[in-house]
């Protein structure tokens, strides 16, 4: 069976019409003044998944989250945890808790404290909650600075206390306002696996707020693509990669090469296009695009081929051009071809071996060809 | 950075310190006088200190002083705080720019009129003079000096930590008392201070608002040098000035020790 990306597991609720959404966003606006930071907006997170919203700044992911912590009330429409209408719940009442941006950690107490402090709020019986502080305090490997203030940690220490503080009351619903914004690159990608791991082995639904493509790919189950309060895009991050469903989602993840053109034929499942300047290459993943619509044929540069000479007929897509840069990443090329219409393609080549036989330079004449099932096409 | 001593540096800053420091340092001086005139120095003694501790007139005016210190600065503390609270917090409320500058009013007011308009009212409600009414005029005066300390100390608080308290199911009141209230204990505390030390050395107010058995003691002080300056007055005032130095020198140690622990704690910190 063909399948996009790889595949994580099979946990996949959403494709089960039985399975019942967990959290539950019901034609949800919320304006602050005029400026609408969602507009009527829906969506469903299910059980146990780890769900992230990206999107650029001011897209209203952060105030969907807190909508959903009861920071904020919906102006309009309604949401939903294990179908309980949350209207009018406080936030102290809400079956759910919240790492902030900022860690918010309370500077007076210390870890410990900081730690006990929701526990506390439960009315847990004091040796209760020592084991559970400090099986908290293991679970992020901080055993050693239980006694410390929270000025007294570095940044990494200070991001996994507020870890352990919104974990340890065992929320239904994890809530992460980004996460690892704060961290350094090196540290941001072991905390990634790390975050993986703790939803995994104590059960929860996480929902994530983040900007960073890359942090939201690697974790979530699901990603909801975002922008001016709208969903644009629900799907696995493979999906949201190989298929995106608009150009907006194709522009902000990951690069892509856009080619316009007009739909000359329809052929089984697949399409010609014929670009501005006459040039036809043929698509597969046409979708319901018909002759005559204009369309926009997205392909990532990795599934783009450079090479010096024409590539032989096996492969159906080939252009001409002339390479106007190249950026050598050590791991892979990036090359940049200009076409005889003047488009600039992307095209990225993985440097497999350390030496290659096909060298190509500024200002040479190159081929670019792909396949016809390498990209989708784009009717939005 | 110049780091030379010029000419001119020393003589501004032996200037600025003279003009400060000088009256006080006579008056230091000539509290240790043996003579009782007080501007002719005929020895050493600390006589007038003794004979201080004998002046119940002076004894009961510096009780009366912390009483009505202790009591309108925590008061005021109280209220000051809550003002702030509310500038900072419900930001868009009706009329709060009118507020706002009703508290702060009070700062640039000039005394005489504050205590003249206190008078009035006391008059006008019928309440005598005395103890009591100083209290309420103290109060009056000083919280908002409080709530501009407390204010600035609410602008920078990061309002996240009342959220995450909420979050993980403190109520608001548990919120206020075991997140908020500590994190601005210390503008708190300086508010208090502040509002207690104006209290202290308040004589226009104090003059217009307080009544028979109530006499502060910088009314005492300054209706005995009316009589004549005495040694005994100096001695007190070097008593006094000797117990707001020590608490001012000793609030800046301790400042000064919590910023370095603090620092080297975030040093220690970033390498651990």
């Amino acid at each position: 069976m063909q399948s996009l990306g790889s595949i994580r597991r099979s946990f996949a609720p959403w494709t089960d019409p039985q399975a019942k959404p967990y959290i539950v966003f019901d034609n949800v606006t919320k304006r602050f003044g005029d400026f609408t930071a969602v507009d009527n907006l829906s969506l469903s997170i299910y059980e146990r998944e780890f769900f992230a919203l990206l999107g650029a700044s001011g897209c209203g992911k952060s105030t969907l989250l807190r909508m959903l912590a009861g920071f904020e009330e919906p102006t309009s429409g309604r949401i939903l945890i294990d179908g309980q209408d949350l209207r009018g719940t406080p936030p102290y009442k809400r079956p759910v808790n919240m790492m902030f941006q900022s860690y918010a950690l309370f500077p007076h107490m210390t870890v410990e404290k900081n730690i006990a402090f929701g526990l506390k709020q439960e009315g847990m019986p004091a040796d209760q909650i020592e084991a559970r502080v400090t099986e908290m305090l293991k679970l992020v490997k901080l055993e050693q600075f239980a006694k410390r203030k929270p000025h007294q940690l570095s940044g990494g220490q200070r991001q996994r206390v507020a870890l352990a503080r919104s974990v340890a009351k065992r929320p239904k619903v994890l809530l992460l306002d980004e996460p690892l914004g704060a961290l350094d690159k090196k540290l941001r990608e072991e905390t990634q696996f790390e975050l993986m791991d703790l939803q995994q082995s104590l059960g929860l639904t996480f929902v994530v707020v983040t900007h960073d493509q890359e942090e939201a790919m690697t974790m979530a189950d699901r990603i909801a693509i975002l922008d001016k309060g709208q969903v644009m895009q629900v799907a696995t991050p493979a999906e949201i990669y190989e298929a995106p469903g608009s150009r907006f989602v194709a522009n902000f993840v990951g690069n892509v090469n856009l080619f316009e053109g007009e739909v000359v034929a329809r052929e089984e499942n697949g399409a010609r296009i014929r670009g501005a300047t006459g040039a036809e290459i043929r698509v597969e993943n046409a979708g319901a695009a018909a002759a005559g619509n204009s369309v926009v044929f997205a392909i990532r540069p990795e599934k783009i081929r450079v090479s010096s000479r024409r590539p032989d007929e096996s492969r159906l897509n080939a252009m001409e051009g002339e390479v106007y840069d190249i950026a050598y990443l050590g791991d892979m090329t990036i090359y940049h071809v200009k076409l005889a219409d003047g488009q600039v393609v992307k095209a990225s080549a993985l440097n497999s071996s350390r030496v290659t036989e096909d060298p190509l330079t500024w200002d040479d004449r190159a081929w670019i060809s792909f396949q016809p099932d390498a990209g989708v096409v784009l009717t939005q | 950075m110049n780091t030379t001593w010029s000419r001119f540096n020393v003589t501004s800053i032996a200037l600025g310190f003279a003009f400060l420091y000088l009256p006080i340092v006579i008056l230091v001086i000539f509290s240790f006088n043996e003579s009782k005139l007080v501007t002719v120095w005929s020895g050493f003694s600390t006589k007038w200190y003794g004979s201080l501790l004998q002046n119940q007139g002076l004894l009961d005016a510096a009780w009366v002083t912390v009483r009505v210190g202790v009591i309108a600065a925590t008061f005021a503390t109280v209220l000051g705080t809550m003002a702030a609270l509310a500038l900072t917090r419900y930001t868009r409320f009706r009329g709060r720019i009118l507020f706002s500058g009703m508290v702060f009013a009070p700062l640039v007011m000039p005394e005489v009129i504050t205590g003249l308009s206190l008078l009035l009212l006391f008059v006008a409600v019928g309440l005598d003079r005395g103890f009591l009414t100083v209290t309420l005029a103290h109060i009056t005066f000083s919280m908002c000096f409080v709530a501009v300390v407390v204010q600035s100390r609410l602008l920078t608080f990061d309002r996240s930590l009342e959220e995450a308290a909420m979050d993980l199911g403190a109520t608001p009141v548990t919120t206020f008392f075991h997140v908020t209230l500590p994190v601005i204990l210390p503008a708190i505390v300086s508010g208090w201070m502040l509002a207690f030390t104006l209290s202290l050395d308040d004589l226009v107010i104090a003059s217009f608002t307080s009544g028979p058995g109530a006499t502060t003691l910088p009314m005492k002080i300054y209706s005995q040098v009316r009589l004549g300056v005495t040694p005994e007055i100096n001695a007190a005032c070097t008593i006094l000035i000797a117990i707001v130095a020590v608490g001012v020198i000793a609030a800046s140690l301790v400042n000064k020790r919590r910023e370095v622990q603090r620092l080297r704690d975030e040093q220690g910190a970033q390498r651990g």
